[in-house]
């Protein structure tokens, strides 16, 4: 694998004009396959969810899901999409085995929803319109395992286990119109694009949109052109970057790499690329032409999908608000300044927040948890925060310890840390590691007179009224216990035992 | 008929039986089906194998076929509300042609490359068959992959018309067609995607129905052209075909393309067919030149017993079917490459390693193609490819669909001066085995007059009209209705079959000569 020259992104920058495009797959959460009667669900025993009609027996006949018609409207009608009165699929035929039909069946020239727009809100309250060409049906593949290789890539395995488990789960894909003008920030805009698209999909309740499962993900297009050139360069497509962060560093690679390309005066090849998230760089998937010849053609099996106009209204009336109306309603609801709840944003823990008062924190404690404690581990382990695996009833359990005493905020992170780890439930990890705050007084007064003792001036510092001097012995208390006590409960023990009021 | 026992029922006699008569005979308890079921396997034990046998099975299913029966003879003995349950054709044997799955028997659809290879799941029409409880006696040979108008491209040798076992007995549904004529089955399956079933019945002096698009499910059709495939009925009298496509017809949810409203009476139809009033219309494009005398001439007695009947004969022209053919031959293999793409070794059936080099899935998927498909099939993958690829696709493809839609206005336009139209269903008769197979062009002229009712997905009956004075050979007359008006060919074909019978005196096939090796025909004959 060679390692490709590029330019530091500030260079391709005063340089170039990047161009973007992309096609984002959702997975769509209906009961059903597209086609058939058999479950749409994730992480099965291999070949456990297929009929006769998933493996492509000879004979078999597909037959559109309802549902997923609907849910396919919806989003087309959140992306400010035009929905076809009628609109066909067709069959797009290539070999491979992860296709059990080898054809995969696909709206091609007749999508059920077209020319839309979806408006971006970027770190700063920018807002920036991505026009959107078109969210289209189809089927989803089958997953190929290359087995024997080094690099889990088809090339150098001895063979491969292909699990039809997802052939056929139902798609949408939603196609932008090339995006100009977003120049230096370009990178951000994409992550921000993305991120509104399953915010949008996971707000319609019509997608789990887990990025991490592949329910969205995101091939992202990118061409550079010299600043005021109207045409557009050469793109490459970097396929299957399925994380926020990794959308947002695979198009800030992708613009520094062809800046290098092109400064060298050889025309970027038109191509996919593959992303690497160990290294952050791409590397040349197969040459994408124009020569790629799919021979598609109306699917004769189906007959063409109808959306009446009532229909179409009935589901609009259906729609829950609109990500911009939704979070004015949750900063107001949450009481977060401005700044708070951009932050919020921007950390992409809305959701998550969301989701851990409704588990019963309180609006301060979610953001102090998730701001303060996870957003840095996330980066630390360089994902998306709610990859991490963090449910909102730990965090509720964990603050409620704390309300309660039984532990400390110190102590209450540590915790965390350990749930993480995989070591068990907050409850289980206190019990099993015998962490809880000494709640007992006797031994804490113990240690607070033995610190006392150890330094009288501060003693009378206190005693004569500067009360913050209090701090030394509170910390020697502390150390004494190992942290295990309440510093709360500590501080009113020693303005007890010297008299002061508090 | 000297009757070797009172009641008719020796085998030579039940198998000689039309369905309704079986029927008739299985309710009134004179004959129990495994008496019937028996016959008919004893006939295909006689007549099917060795060199000259008509070949017209690939597998016969005789413990499942004995086994239903003498669960419908065990429902009948026991009576009451069970007995009273049971459908007018249950007890009758069926066989069903192999390109439609069966659970516990194997389907090839003629291929090797399906050699072997069991359905998992029942074809909607056989779960029907089931469901009415009618025996299934095996299934019947075909071209490969429905691809043929002989059956000689089956990859199981060709099947041999009855009435000369030197000749085709018309394709694709050969063997449906020739198991009927020659007493081996009172009813069969066949499916129709340019003439399988009609054109067969033809040449074989049987009924063939190619029911509207729609009307019949196509699950468990292995498909050929999903756009021009349907399923449908092959008998030897028009009644049969009616009381067969009343079993397997109507709504299902598993095919999209299905019709959703409830299916006409077509029994009824077929027993109260009537002319009188009624304009029948022949087209002007599909006779005449090119057709052989015979046809012409039986086409032409047809006509004036129609007449003679009440019906008024009048001529309609259809200009563009002289494209239908070109056309057919775009849209059906280019939907042929792409169904028949499933077939790679991966899943099922036959796989082929290549004998050296990589073992690369894409060489696995060549080698396996490579030896499991005959010629037939793989002329028209490659023409289906062509059709479809980038910059031809416009020019064949498109241009095929354009003609299709001005086939669909040619019939439109014809019916409403005529009610029903008439024309032969083939060319010429029977013509002799080999004749044709290093002639792909003229064995697709064959279909040439049964190819615009696919086109337009209207209904289509084929019925014996006589035979040919210059090779004694049965003739086919093809009846075509409107879309979704199938009744109306069983009403026209009901008259014009006893129109015909009374004038021979009996069925056509009773003029059938007698095939060799066949006992139970011998002691018919001898009386």
């Amino acid at each position: 694998m060679s390692t490709d020259a590029i330019l530091t992104f500030e260079e391709a920058m005063e340089k170039y004009d990047p161009v973007l495009g992309f096609e984002v797959h959702v997975e769509l959460n209906t009961k059903t396959k597209m086609f058939s009667s058999a479950p749409n669900v994730f992480g099965d025993e291999p070949n456990t969810n297929v009929n006769e009609v998933d493996l492509g027996m000879p004979g078999v006949l597909p037959v559109l899901n309802r549902a997923a018609v609907e849910s396919s409207i919806k989003i087309g009608l959140a992306l400010n999409c035009k929905i076809a009165e009628a609109c066909r699929f067709a069959r797009k035929n290539y070999f491979y085995p992860d296709t059990p039909k080898n054809f995969q069946t696909s709206q091609y020239d007749e999508p059920i929803a077209y020319d839309g727009y979806l408006d971006v809100e970027l770190s700063d309250g920018t807002v920036f319109r991505v026009e959107i060409e078109r969210a289209h049906m189809e089927e989803d593949a089958g997953k190929l395992t290359h087995m024997g290789g080094a690099t889990g890539r088809i090339q150098g395995a001895d063979f491969s286990l292909v699990d039809y488990n997802r052939a056929g789960v139902p798609l949408v894909e939603i196609v932008t119109k090339p995006i100009e003008g977003a120049g230096s920030r370009a990178p951000e805009l994409a992550k921000a694009y993305v991120a509104a698209v399953r915010e949008i999909v996971k707000n319609l309740g019509v997608s789990d949109a887990k990025m991490e499962r592949g329910n969205v993900r995101c091939d992202a297009n990118v061409s550079l052109r010299p600043h005021g050139r109207e045409r557009f360069g050469i793109r490459s497509e970097t396929k299957n970057v399925n994380s926020l962060r990794a959308v947002e560093h695979a198009v800030r690679y992708e613009i520094q790499r062809h800046a290098a390309v092109l400064d060298s005066g050889i025309p970027v090849v038109q191509e996919t690329r593959h992303w690497h998230e160990d290294t952050r760089t791409t590397t040349s998937g197969r040459p994408k032409s124009d020569a790629d010849d799919y021979r598609y053609f109306p699917e004769p099996d189906l007959v063409p999908v109808v959306a009446s106009r009532e229909w179409v209204e009935e589901l609009r009336a259906t729609l829950p608000e609109p990500p911009a109306a939704r979070r004015k309603r949750l900063q107001a609801d949450w009481g977060y300044s401005d700044l708070e709840f951009r932050d919020v944003v921007n950390a992409g823990v809305m959701d998550e927040i969301e989701e851990t008062i409704a588990a019963g924190a309180s609006a301060s404690v979610a953001r102090k948890w998730w701001m303060g404690e996870i957003v840095g581990r996330a980066k630390n382990a360089d994902v998306d925060p709610g990859q991490l695996g963090v449910e909102p009833a730990t965090i509720v359990e964990l603050s409620k310890m704390v309300e309660d005493g039984k532990i400390n905020n110190k102590m209450a992170t540590e915790v965390l840390d350990h749930v993480l780890a995989g070591e068990g439930t907050p409850a289980e990890i206190v019990e099993k590691r015998g962490l809880a705050v000494v709640s007992d007084d006797g031994p804490l007064l113990e240690a607070i007179d033995a610190a006392l003792a150890a330094q009288p001036d501060v003693a009378d510092k206190i005693r004569g009224g500067k009360v913050q001097a209090i701090g030394a012995i509170v910390g020697a208390v502390m150390k004494a216990t190992r942290g295990q006590a309440d510093t709360g409960r500590v501080r009113e023990l020693i303005m007890e035992r010297l008299g002061v009021n508090a | 008929m000297t009757e070797l026992n009172p009641a008719g029922t020796d085998a030579g006699t039940l198998i000689r039986l039309s369905a309704a008569q079986l029927a008739a005979k299985l309710a009134a308890r004179e004959v129990t089906s495994v008496e019937v079921t028996q016959a008919y396997l004893d006939r295909i034990a006689q007549v099917d194998g060795g060199d000259r046998g008509i070949n017209a099975f690939l597998h016969v299913n005789t413990e499942e076929a004995l086994a239903v029966a003498a669960e419908v003879d065990a429902i009948r003995a026991a009576g009451g509300a069970e007995a009273e349950a049971l459908h007018e054709l249950a007890g009758v044997p069926i066989a069903v042609k192999d390109l439609i799955v069966t659970v516990g028997q194997p389907t090839t659809a003629g291929s090797k490359i399906l050699e072997g290879w069991h359905s998992p799941y029942d074809a909607t029409v056989v779960a029907r068959l089931r469901a009415a409880k009618m025996p299934i006696l095996g299934k019947t040979n075909l071209d490969e992959f429905a691809m043929g108008s002989s059956t000689e491209h089956s990859a199981y040798g060709p099947t041999r018309n009855p009435w000369d076992l030197d000749r085709i007995p018309g394709g694709s549904g050969g063997g449906s067609a020739a198991a009927v004529a020659a007493f081996e089955a009172p009813l069969a399956l066949g499916t129709d995607t340019g003439g399988s079933i009609r054109q067969p019945g033809a040449v074989t002096g049987t009924v063939g129905v190619k029911p509207t698009y729609g009307s019949v499910s196509r699950y468990g059709a292995i498909a050929m052209a999903s756009s021009l495939d349907q399923i449908g009925p092959v008998t030897r009298t028009v009644l049969d075909s009616a009381l067969l496509h009343q079993v397997i017809g109507g709504h299902d949810p598993r095919d999209s393309t299905s019709l959703p409203e409830p299916l006409a009476d077509l029994v009824a139809a077929a027993r109260t067919g009537n002319v009188e009033g009624m304009r029948i219309g022949i087209i002007k494009e599909l006779h005449g030149e090119g057709y052989q005398a015979g046809v012409e001439n039986r086409f032409n007695d047809a006509l004036a017993l129609l007449k003679e009947a009440g019906a008024e004969i009048v001529e309609v022209s259809c200009p563009n079917f002289q494209y239908a053919l070109g056309a057919y031959y775009l849209i059906m293999p280019s939907e042929a490459s792409s169904n028949l793409a499933k077939f790679d070794g991966v899943r099922y059936g036959l796989r082929v390693l290549p004998e050296d080099g990589p073992m690369t899935i894409e060489r696995v998927m060549g080698a396996t193609r490579a030896a499991g498909f005959g010629d037939e099939v793989k002329r028209r993958i490659i023409l289906g490819t062509y059709a479809l690829s980038a910059g031809y696709y416009d020019a064949y493809y498109g241009s095929a669909q354009k003609v299709r839609t001005l086939v669909q206005r040619d019939f439109d336009a014809a019916f409403t001066v005529a009610d029903v139209l008439i024309s032969p269903t083939a060319p010429t008769t029977a013509f002799r085995l080999g004749e044709k197979l290093d002639d792909p062009l003229a064995m697709y002229l064959n279909d040439v007059a049964t190819i615009p009712a696919n086109l337009a997905g209207v209904p289509g009956l084929s019925l014996p009209g006589g035979l040919a004075d210059e090779d004694g050979l049965p003739v086919g007359i093809q009846l075509l209705a409107p879309a979704r008006e199938d009744a109306r060919l069983y009403r026209v074909g009901a008259v014009l079959e006893s129109l015909l019978e009374a004038k021979w005196g009996g069925p056509l096939l009773a003029q059938a000569p007698e095939l060799a090796g066949s006992p139970a025909l011998d002691t018919q004959e001898a009386k």
